[in-house]
């Protein structure tokens, strides 16, 4: 075991799949001789070559759509966005293309891709900085949408994602990569060193795809959240002193739906949260799929937290996350139906 | 040769610990390169793209047929905003360290090629800037002070807090808004000289972005429709050799010079030497003029050198020489416009001190200006229920909503 911070564990989970697999390859913007800007990738083009971690040129649907003829050739390409926000300009490449090869050719044609892709505020990136674009990905059937909220999955979920013959968009929330945040930005930074999920087995491992984590058990309310909400709801719950079961929901597509209809049949109340925005967001998903599952064990009605549904602006960027304050009120509001 | 395909890994002439090696850019001597009648066929002009136009020579001498000519009193304003530029962005770059700012990008090492530019075009002009041509605002007179509202996210802001630092925009000044997403600019400047055509008006389009941006598809949309419909628009392209740590090998700059894309699409490419006020001028003159006359859209290759750091949070000692710059075959375009004037007759040594000294206070004026419209966590104070405003013409009810909802937690 040893001590590391998200991007430690990202960069181990990569380490270790060059390592084990010589068909991984590594291609993004800035990802090699730099090791990114987020440096999740350093170190891994000294240690495997030019020809296994690529520096790419400045286009997203070029990185992409050549991930993608890698992967129908046999290769396993690791493709990294520089920010979710800069995604966009892949969307053909990702939707009409990577999303639908196995299904047009009956199976004849895959190409097993991961992205991954930093996203989410609270580093005053501004709009174009900030973007938690996972909703309109898991939108489009034939993908795999993951967003780890801690080292140890984002290691375990990695190396899942890479291993997986389908194409997988792994988001990294950004806020979280030296430690965990919950929401409060006038307290000082913590560490990942003492959260219980710092500690990352050094060698391989997984975590599998498709699986909730229920963080913390709890009998009044159920909490859905991912990625840094996850922190912040915790936070929230000990604030209001609420015995709130917390669920990460980890894989966003496909979804863990046993474990939320389980839990929401025993709590019969559900908050949900995430930082993108509201409208048509996940969130929705996961009410619509609650209320169709378990409607008559629910006693008051679902609630979504989310960012507000206008971009990310740069100098509110407190007002717009959804921070403990407005997670509170609406685990008080929940409990106050009966 | 290799008997099998083989990756192609472009390498950078130097790293860090490395001398620095700039022996793979091509030099024209100043004054060598023909310049053509405005009215020439693309085809005939080819060499352009692949030579570098210069008119400002070793010796500070202006020669050879792109000389512009610029009176004394034009040379003056140019060297003026290109030093303004640099100390703005020196007291910017200092107040993101102190913490006043969130985030900067400094143009530093690249003035010429926004504010010759800009003076060579007409006011009505529409300029589609990047992120790194803070000099087109300074050379269309912007208040200083205002960018620095921008930069601060306070009560003055034009973005209304609303954009991160350097996203400037200026609707009565003709500059359209700077996004954070690379290259789309290009295509939207191409659209906006259709629409001038299709209006019958006289004006022109111009859009700059930097050599790594080239590489995405919106670059290949600007040069297509600007070529199928002939658009009046001047293509920038800013070749500072970096994009953060990626040097311009990657985006395809090893073999052929970014110029030379316009000919493929029978667009004139013109290589120019960024670092030299006058051949920027000229070309941009010559440019402008060409799509006026309705001879359609040219491609400008600025070579030049970012001085720099890609942005405040970024560190170029990670993946370049730290003395790159020094070995910079094209020099600063700040002392070779001066050294320039100084050859004329037309400056001195003690008029520059005395002008860096009136912008330095200038610029600490308009700070203070600046500063009387509070800071993010200082002074007067943006409403935040604004943010709820311009995503959409009228505000919908569920933003309605929403906007109520933050309003009664700040109760
Ligand atoms: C679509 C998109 N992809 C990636 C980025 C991240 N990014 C910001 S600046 C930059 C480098 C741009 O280099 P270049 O175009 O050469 O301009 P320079 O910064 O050198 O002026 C990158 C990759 C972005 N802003 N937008």
């Amino acid at each position: 075991m040893a001590r590391m911070n998200m991007i430690q564990a990202i960069n181990s989970a990569m380490d270790i799949m060059l390592e084990r697999d010589t068909s991984v390859i590594i291609i993004g913007q800035d990802v090699g001789y730099f090791g990114g800007v987020f440096r999740c990738t350093e170190g891994l083009q000294r240690k495997y070559g030019e020809h296994r971690v690529l520096d790419a040129p400045i286009a997203e649907g070029g990185i992409i759509a050549s991930a993608i003829g890698m992967g129908v050739n046999g290769l396993r390409p690791v493709a990294e966005i520089q920010f979710a926000d800069y995604i966009y300009p892949g969307c053909d490449q990702i939707i009409s293309e990577l999303a639908r090869l196995r299904y047009r050719t009956a199976g004849d044609f895959f190409a097993p891709v991961t992205i991954r892709t930093p996203c989410g505020g609270g580093i005053r990136g501004g709009q174009t900085h900030s973007q938690s674009p996972e909703g309109i990905f898991t939108h489009v059937c034939g993908l795999k949408i993951l967003m780890p909220s801690n080292p140890f999955d984002a290691k375990g979920l990695l190396i899942s994602a890479i291993e997986d013959d389908d194409p997988v968009i792994f988001f990294e929330p950004k806020r979280i990569y030296n430690g965990p945040f919950d929401g409060d930005p006038n307290k000082p930074a913590v560490p990942w060193t003492n959260h219980p999920k710092g500690e990352v087995p050094e060698d391989y491992y997984t975590v599998p795809i498709g699986r909730a984590e229920i963080v913390q058990p709890g009998e009044d309310v159920t909490i859905l959240c991912y990625g840094t909400m996850v922190h912040v709801a915790q936070a929230a719950a000990e604030l209001t002193e609420v015995d709130a079961e917390i669920i990460d929901i980890r894989t966003m597509s496909p979804l863990d739906v046993d474990t939320i209809t389980t839990s929401v049949e025993k709590t019969g109340r559900c908050v949900i949260t995430h930082e993108a925005t509201r409208f048509s967001g996940f969130g929705a998903e996961l009410a619509a799929t609650i209320q169709e599952e378990c409607f008559y064990h629910l006693v008051a009605p679902i609630l979504r937290v989310t960012g507000w549904d206008t971009p990310y602006p740069h100098a509110f960027e407190w007002e717009y996350f959804p921070g403990q304050q407005r997670i509170s009120l609406a685990l008080e509001k929940v409990l106050e139906e009966t | 040769m290799a008997r099998t395909p083989r990756l192609h890994i472009p390498q950078p002439p130097a790293r860090p610990g490395d001398e620095p090696d700039f022996s793979y850019v091509e030099l024209s001597d100043a004054g060598a390169v023909s310049r053509p009648e405005v009215t020439s066929r693309a085809r005939h002009m080819e060499n352009l793209a692949l030579e570098l136009v210069r008119v400002i020579d070793d010796q500070h001498k202006a020669l050879g047929p792109w000389h512009p000519q610029l009176d004394t009193h034009d040379l003056q304003v140019g060297l003026r905003h290109m030093l303004l530029t640099r100390v703005f962005d020196d007291r910017m770059m200092a107040m993101q360290r102190q913490g006043k700012i969130s985030f900067y990008i400094k143009s530093t090492g690249e003035e010429a090629v926004s504010i010759a530019p800009a003076m060579a075009l007409q006011p009505g002009d529409m300029l589609f800037p990047s992120y790194r041509t803070q000099g087109l605002q300074i050379a269309r007179g912007r208040n200083l002070a205002d960018l620095m509202c921008q930069c601060l996210s306070n009560t003055n802001d034009m973005c209304k807090g609303r954009q991160m630092p350097v996203m400037y925009h200026w609707a009565r000044g003709n500059i359209f808004s700077v996004s954070g997403n690379l290259t789309t600019q290009f295509p939207q400047a191409v659209g906006w000289a259709m629409a001038a055509a299709i209006k019958g008006e006289d004006d022109i389009a111009a859009a700059w972005i930097g050599e790594g941006s080239s590489a995405e598809a919106d670059f290949h949309h600007a040069l297509t429709f600007a070529a199928v419909y002939q658009a009046p628009v001047v293509l920038n392209v800013v070749n500072n050799q970096w994009a953060i740590s990626t040097f311009q090998g990657f985006a395809g700059g090893e073999r052929r010079p970014f110029a030379v894309r316009g000919l493929g699409h029978g667009i004139p490419g013109i290589r120019v030497d960024g670092n030299d006020f006058l051949a920027v001028y000229a070309v941009t003159q010559w440019a402008a003029e060409r799509a006026r006359q309705g001879g359609g859209p040219t491609l400008i290759e600025h070579v030049t050198y970012r001085a720099a750091a890609h942005s405040t949070s970024d560190d170029p000692s990670r993946y370049r020489p730290r003395d790159e710059a020094k070995a910079w075959p094209l020099g600063d375009p700040i002392e070779r416009l001066k050294e320039h004037m100084i050859v004329e007759g037309s400056w001195s040594e003690k008029q520059h001190e005395k002008l860096v000294v009136e912008l330095e206070e200038y610029c600490a004026e308009a700070w203070q200006e600046a500063l009387s419209y509070g800071t993010m966590t200082t002074g007067p104070q943006l409403d935040q229920h604004e943010l709820f405003d311009d995503v959409l013409k009228d505000i919908p009810a569920h933003l309605l909503a929403q906007r109520d909802e933050l309003r009664s937690l700040s109760d």
